[in-house]
């Protein structure tokens, strides 16, 4: 904590206000997306990032324009901390043809290339060698862009992860592996499905330079990430962070938890990140009650507001079923 | 005119392409100082070094999803899977990511990049280094799938695929390597483009439809059949996907008669589109039921030299085919 309180101080106001505006702003995005597929409004699978937000807001602040983002299907969060306007993620959540995919993609794959964000992808851990990809093209052009990859702890079981980690040592490649342990892969609890619980580990095998840290703490993920981007810039070579997190709600909507108990989310939901930033601000004297509650306020009115276009958009025409299948077409 | 390999062209072809495109490069198991297990990419590493013709792990699927990454982001890979029997770890990257890239982003973003993959028999390579993959991939939405069968159209093709904008399945039939030879011109460029098949022996009693080596063993058996009186047709069908169903049909309104050759197993394979192509929109020029010669439903290729000569047609089994057909 003495580490987030220096951090608070030496970041500006006007940081610290957009940092807390983004995270609220995607609890709240996610709020209305829970209320909108009760609605019907949202059909197939809806994952929410509600209890992660410190670590997309947190990691994302601290990136460059030219520093490449991708994620797995828990992409909301991400998707906004990249600079997607929420009214256009919601906008595809509703399938909507003013969506950010047209429609085309949903929830899990948001997407914004000229936000240099690469999407969300649904099949787990089919990501990281993409990922690595854009790493070599970078080191290929000599591009001075770090690949920031972003995965939960579940995908650290699965062959991809063991070959993009490899090939990344091996060929030197500038990415920044960041492993969102939120303790549960889908409905299985970490310690009965990977080998080690602490999943930083698995980069020891690699050789890779790695740490561990509270992704609750928004100041403690941007503290970390600035330090882990900055070792990547400058060597060249990656990095494992691990960001240990705690996802409030169900693995997707309609997940009956079977597997963990209520006092372990209550628990959690004691550290929720909003929460404790909120107090950090106030408690610093950063701002005051009603200066956050004026933010609030704007965050409902823009997430009201986002719902509004997107309900107000139009369907997809029927003849974008055929369109994009080939580059050519 | 010189006369070169099947392989001499897939390789001038990627020579070329290297040479014109700094964005082009080559990545795959051995590609690069070993030139290939193939000796496909032979004197490109020499040539370009080592940032261009990488040596990967062997771990197909990042071969692919390495590949997929750099070609979101402005390159031109050519992925190199040594045999199509080992493409199966990719098929996730391929068809889940490559292939549906462009749909899933409506349009934003291209994936330009050639997997080459080695396939088919009669080398001996048993069960894991034999197998022919097109079926699969020709199912799929949002990839291409070319089939050279010649020097000519392995240079010319391999340049086209290369220069596409999407995801190409470029398959070799490897055991014409070196037993194909054929003539391409030195002073002049050879592309021949993705799409259109080519009839390779134009005849009037019966149409035969192949690609890759079964290619060559069609025309052998026409050849035979002539002496018969047997006139057939021989069309290389080049591009399995999108396929050119306009020469299809154009051959088929001619001769009224069509046999399919392919050395994949029968079931579900790649001549089931053929003829489901003929009998929509065919049927009425069809003077007989159309015919498949295709592999045994059997696992995979067997070991032996004469399990591997029962499964792969040849030209015997092709002339057979022929003229029970024409005679019908």
């Amino acid at each position: 904590m003495a580490e987030a309180n220096v951090a608070v101080k030496t970041l500006d106001k006007k940081e610290l206000l957009r940092l807390y505006h983004e995270m609220a702003l995607v609890r709240r995005l996610e709020e209305e997306a829970a209320h909108l597929y009760q609605q019907g409004k949202i059909g197939g699978f809806l994952h929410l990032y509600i209890g992660q937000e410190a670590v997309a807001s947190g990691l994302l602040s601290v990136r460059r324009p030219e520093d490449h983002v991708l994620t797995a299907y828990r992409d909301h969060g991400v998707a906004i901390a990249c600079g997607i306007e929420v009214k256009y993620v919601i906008a595809e959540l509703l399938g909507k043809a003013t969506g950010v995919s047209k429609g085309k993609g949903g929830s899990m794959h948001l997407a914004d290339v000229r936000l240099n964000y690469w999407g969300g992808y649904a099949i787990v851990g089919s990501h990281l060698p993409l990922a690595a990809g854009i790493a070599l093209a970078d080191k290929y052009k000599g591009e001075p862009g770090v690949t920031i990859c972003m995965f939960g702890d579940g995908a650290t079981n699965i062959g991809y992860f063991h070959e993009a980690l490899n090939l990344s040592m091996v060929w030197d490649l500038p990415v920044l592996w960041l492993c969102e342990n939120n303790q549960y892969g889908m409905g299985t609890a970490v310690e009965r499905a990977s080998a080690v619980e602490e999943i930083r580990q698995k980069a020891e095998g690699y050789g890779m330079p790695n740490s561990r840290i509270n992704g609750m703490d928004v100041l403690e993920v941007r503290g970390a990430a600035e330090e882990a981007l900055g070792y990547v810039r400058e060597n060249g070579t990656p990095y494992f962070l691990e960001v240990v997190t705690y996802r409030f709600q169900g693995h997707s909507i309609g997940d009956p938890e079977r597997y963990r108990d209520k006092e372990e989310v209550d628990r959690w939901r004691e550290a929720d990140p909003i929460k404790i930033f909120r107090k950090h601000l106030i408690d610093t004297g950063a701002f005051s009650v009603d200066d956050l509650s004026i933010e609030e306020e704007r965050v409902d009115q823009e997430v009201a507001e986002a719902v509004e276009f997107a309900e107000a958009s139009p369907d997809p025409p029927p003849e974008a079923l055929y369109e994009n299948i080939y580059a050519d077409s | 005119m010189a006369e070169i390999t099947l392989i001499e062209g897939l390789r001038q072809g990627m020579d070329e392409e290297l040479e014109r495109d700094e964005r082009v490069f080559i990545v795959g198991e051995d590609v690069g100082q070993r030139g290939g297990v193939f000796r496909a990419t032979e004197g490109l590493y020499e040539k370009y070094g080592e940032d261009r013709i990488i040596d990967s792990p062997l771990a197909e699927d990042s071969i692919v999803g390495i590949g997929i990454g750099t070609a979101l982001y402005g390159m031109r890979p050519i992925c190199e899977i040594q045999f199509a029997d080992f493409i199966y770890p990719a098929f996730n990257q391929i068809v889940s990511e490559a292939a549906r890239m462009c749909y899933r982003s409506a349009g934003e973003w291209t994936v330009p990049m050639v997997i080459r993959v080695p396939y088919g028999g009669g080398i001996g390579g048993g069960l894991y280094h034999s197998q022919s993959v097109e079926a699969f991939f020709a199912h799929v939405p949002g990839l291409k799938v070319v089939v050279p069968s010649t020097p000519y159209d392995a240079k010319g093709l391999i340049k086209s695929s290369v220069r596409d904008p999407g995801p190409v399945i470029f398959l070799e039939p490897k055991r014409g390597y070196r037993l194909i030879r054929g003539e391409v011109p030195e002073d002049e460029e050879v592309l021949v483009p993705i799409g259109p098949a080519r009839i390779s022996r134009t005849g009037t009693d019966l149409s035969v439809f192949a690609y890759g080596m079964m290619h060559h063993y069609c025309l052998e058996a026409a050849e035979r059949v002539a002496q018969e009186g047997i006139n057939a047709e021989v069309i290389d069908l080049r591009t399995l996907k999108p396929v050119d169903r306009q020469t299809i049909l154009a051959s088929v309104a001619k001769t009224g008669r069509a046999l399919i050759v392919h050395e994949d197993n029968l079931t579900g394979g790649y001549g089931a589109e053929i003829a489901a192509i003929l009998a929509e929109e065919a049927f009425g020029d069809l003077d007989a039921p159309v015919r498949r010669l295709a592999g045994p439903d059997v696992p995979a290729m067997p070991y032996s030299h004469p399990f591997e000569s029962w499964f792969m047609p040849d030209a015997d089994r092709i002339a057979k085919a022929i003229l029970e057909l024409a005679a019908f």
